[in-house]
């Protein structure tokens, strides 16, 4: 007898099926990439026991006046034409008035470094990321240019790099590229050396008070300690590291 | 039901020029993919109010109706409508097709698409946009089982075929909730924000899958000379009429919900009443073309003796579901941010400005592409693979769809 068994025959249809479809299925990923990580060095100064933060003294903030914008622009390399809206703006300023009193007011609008980052939640990769003491950075590295971040912002914070940015405009500290996203980094590299933002030493009126927000004998906890202060839609729960003596 | 007898898809020259064309396109998609790339997104109509553009409402479209095309399946196999039985095979390999051809358009439009190593290796599991990535993948590896199941011709492969059809149809409705949940996890946009966009995105893939399934379906039966029976069609052009009207209730639940919240009123005057391209495609676009006039061609009586009303009313489908799309994602996005709420607002940054938008033609192209990418893996596929019914008559698929003769002469008459 040479007959055989169905439960011993070449499952053909399987054969062919399997054949085809691993041949259809391979998936080319992208060419592989050399991951940098984030400089442990930068991480290791991040403590844990500080919040930083700012209380911006909107009571003597000018319109007009973009010192503390101009700062930001000098420090970080970053330019936007006027109307451009592709330029980045790490912060800008914003007149706000009351249609119905008439009382208007100008204050600095930046990266708010909240404490639940919306950013920080939507993004994939882990990009968007805050570090031990508060501050929301985009790890450059690893962002791979997907905007959700920008569209989760509820300060519009975030820009976009929509395309390359000569190597002179670049500041070493603050690492910007073609294809990913950036922001205000609180000016990390000043503050992990011990030093204060750069909007903040730009203000020639002192409205801008940074500091940390956990130490209770800070300068800033004990302004924030004697009188009100505000947080641009605190609705959202974000609870923002960036806080206003007043806001419309 | 008859036994159904699969063949490969047959054709030299007409095959080889469908492939031609669809290539064409596939590879004008590639080409602007990576002249964005090259050049960066100044090239594009995007900016920093309008991040995500033309690119995005073609991926999401094709994300939403992939899992809709597997529905055709899902009703043979979970529900068992006889019907649909000999349509699973087909249904599954264009899921997966349809699914790969708005993945393609989405990460090539990614500002670093190099590093879609890195989106596969690290994941930050409180982003839905990582959830989504494990579904995407997940879905090519359960629709491959699922069909796996369908075509093997071993009984101990076979008996798994509802278990994996039931999964398929799970995942694919946590995959769809996974998508409308990257708007409706949108905290501070005012056009976003609400738990209804998973749903509303399940409700629309129905519509929209069944859609694509169809203009496929009757394209690949016409161009091959295959029978296809009319009473099939109807059946599941009516079926599409109920996704229609499904997807527009939770369309028009999700805007009278919004409408109803003071806060929220300004942006859905904007995009409802605002006089602008919105407004038209919300009402021209996706309840007129799409939702009204297709509801109406597929109960019909035109439709029970021809299959042009389907067809056409799954065109305008597709076409009312783009324009839904595009008033989601950019509409959502033109309305500005609101701050400082009841305020007037005024800034370097285009602050509480309606913020404008013209897509450029690259970005039109990688969009388009994805849908040729879809059609260009599915006539590959039905050309290795035995994937198509020989015939698709309504006596060979089902005989309760076939309509007598004296019924079809007296419709014709009343027609």
């Amino acid at each position: 007898m040479t007959s055989h068994s169905p439960d011993t025959r070449v499952d053909e249809a399987r054969r062919e099926f399997m054949k085809k479809s691993a041949a259809a299925g391979v998936i080319a990923l992208a060419p592989g990439v050399t991951l940098m990580t984030m400089s442990s060095e930068a991480a290791a100064k991040a403590d844990p026991k500080k919040r930083w933060g700012m209380l911006i003294d909107t009571t003597v903030c000018k319109s007009g006046c973009d010192k503390c914008v101009a700062a930001c622009k000098a420090e970080n390399g970053w330019e936007a034409k006027a109307g451009s809206p592709t330029d980045p703006q790490w912060i800008r300023k914003v007149d706000v008035k009351d249609p119905k009193t008439g009382f208007a007011m100008s204050l600095p609008v930046m990266c708010q470094h909240c404490a639940n980052p919306p950013c920080v939640d939507v993004c994939p990769t882990g990009a968007s990321m805050k570090r031990a003491d508060g501050i929301v950075l985009v790890n450059r590295h690893i962002c791979i240019g997907c905007r959700y971040c920008m569209m989760a912002c509820p300060y519009k914070a975030r820009s976009f790099e929509h395309h390359e940015v000569p190597e002179e405009e670049k500041a070493p500290w603050a690492p910007r590229g073609q294809g990913t996203v950036e922001a205000c980094t609180m000016c990390v590299h000043r503050v992990d050396a011990g030093g204060i933002p750069a909007c903040a030493e730009a203000c020639d009126k002192g409205a801008i008070l940074f500091g940390d927000l956990n130490d209770p004998d800070s300068d800033i906890s004990k302004r924030l300690a004697s009188g009100p202060s505000y947080q641009i839609r605190a609705d959202l729960g974000a609870d923002p590291g960036v806080r206003y003596a007043r806001l419309p | 039901m008859k036994r159904i007898h699969y063949s490969l898809l047959e054709g030299r020259v007409g095959y080889y020029a469908t492939l031609a064309i669809l290539g064409a396109i596939a590879g004008a998609g590639v080409l602007a993919a990576w002249y964005m790339e090259h050049h960066g997104h100044i090239v594009t109509g995007m900016t920093n109010q309008i991040v995500w553009g033309m690119p995005h409402v073609f991926a999401v479209f094709l994300i939403v109706a992939a899992s809709g095309v597997l529905n055709v399946a899902s009703i043979g196999t979970v529900f068992n409508k006889t019907p649909y039985k000999p349509l699973g095979r087909l249904s599954a390999i264009m899921a997966m097709a349809v699914l790969a051809g708005g993945l393609t358009a989405l990460v090539l439009d990614l500002g670093r698409p190099d590093r879609l190593i890195v989106a596969m290796t690290k994941y930050n599991f409180k982003s839905i946009f990582a959830w989504n990535i494990y579904l995407y993948n997940g879905f090519f590896a359960v629709v491959l089982l699922y069909l796996y199941t369908q075509m093997s011709s071993k009984f101990q492969v076979r008996r798994y075929y509802k278990a994996a059809g039931t999964l398929a149809f799970v995942w694919r409705l946590i995959l769809t909730t996974g998508t409308g949940s990257i708007f409706g996890w949108l905290v501070a946009r005012q056009g976003y924000d609400l738990a209804i966009y998973a749903p509303m995105f399940i409700a629309l893939s129905f519509s929209f899958g069944l859609a694509f399934f169809l203009i496929m379906l009757i394209s690949l039966y016409r161009l091959t000379e295959r029978p296809l029976g009319n009473g099939l069609i109807n059946r599941a052009g009516r079926l599409l009429g109920v996704f229609v009207a499904a997807a527009f209730y939770f369309v028009a639940v999700q805007h009278l919900t919004n409408f109803y919240a003071a806060e929220h009123q300004g942006v859905e005057h904007f995009l409802l009443f605002g006089g602008n391209v919105y407004s038209f495609l919300f009402w021209a676009g996706f309840v007129l073309v799409g939702t009204i006039i297709p509801f109406v061609m597929v109960f019909s009586k035109s439709a029970k003796t021809s299959m042009k009303p389907v067809f056409i009313a799954s065109l305008l489908v597709v076409l009312g579901g783009l324009s839904l799309i595009y008033v989601i994602i950019i509409g959502g996005q033109a309305y500005p941010l609101v701050l400082f709420p009841g305020k007037e607002v005024s800034s370097s940054f285009f602050e509480g400005m309606i913020n404008p938008y013209t897509p450029s033609f690259p970005e039109i192209v990688l969009g388009a592409s994805g849908f040729a990418i879809a059609a260009l893996i599915t006539v590959l596929a039905t050309k290795v693979l035995p994937l198509m019914p020989k015939s698709l008559a309504d006596a060979d698929v089902d005989p309760h769809l076939v309509i007598k003769d004296a019924d079809v002469v007296e419709m014709k008459k009343a027609a």
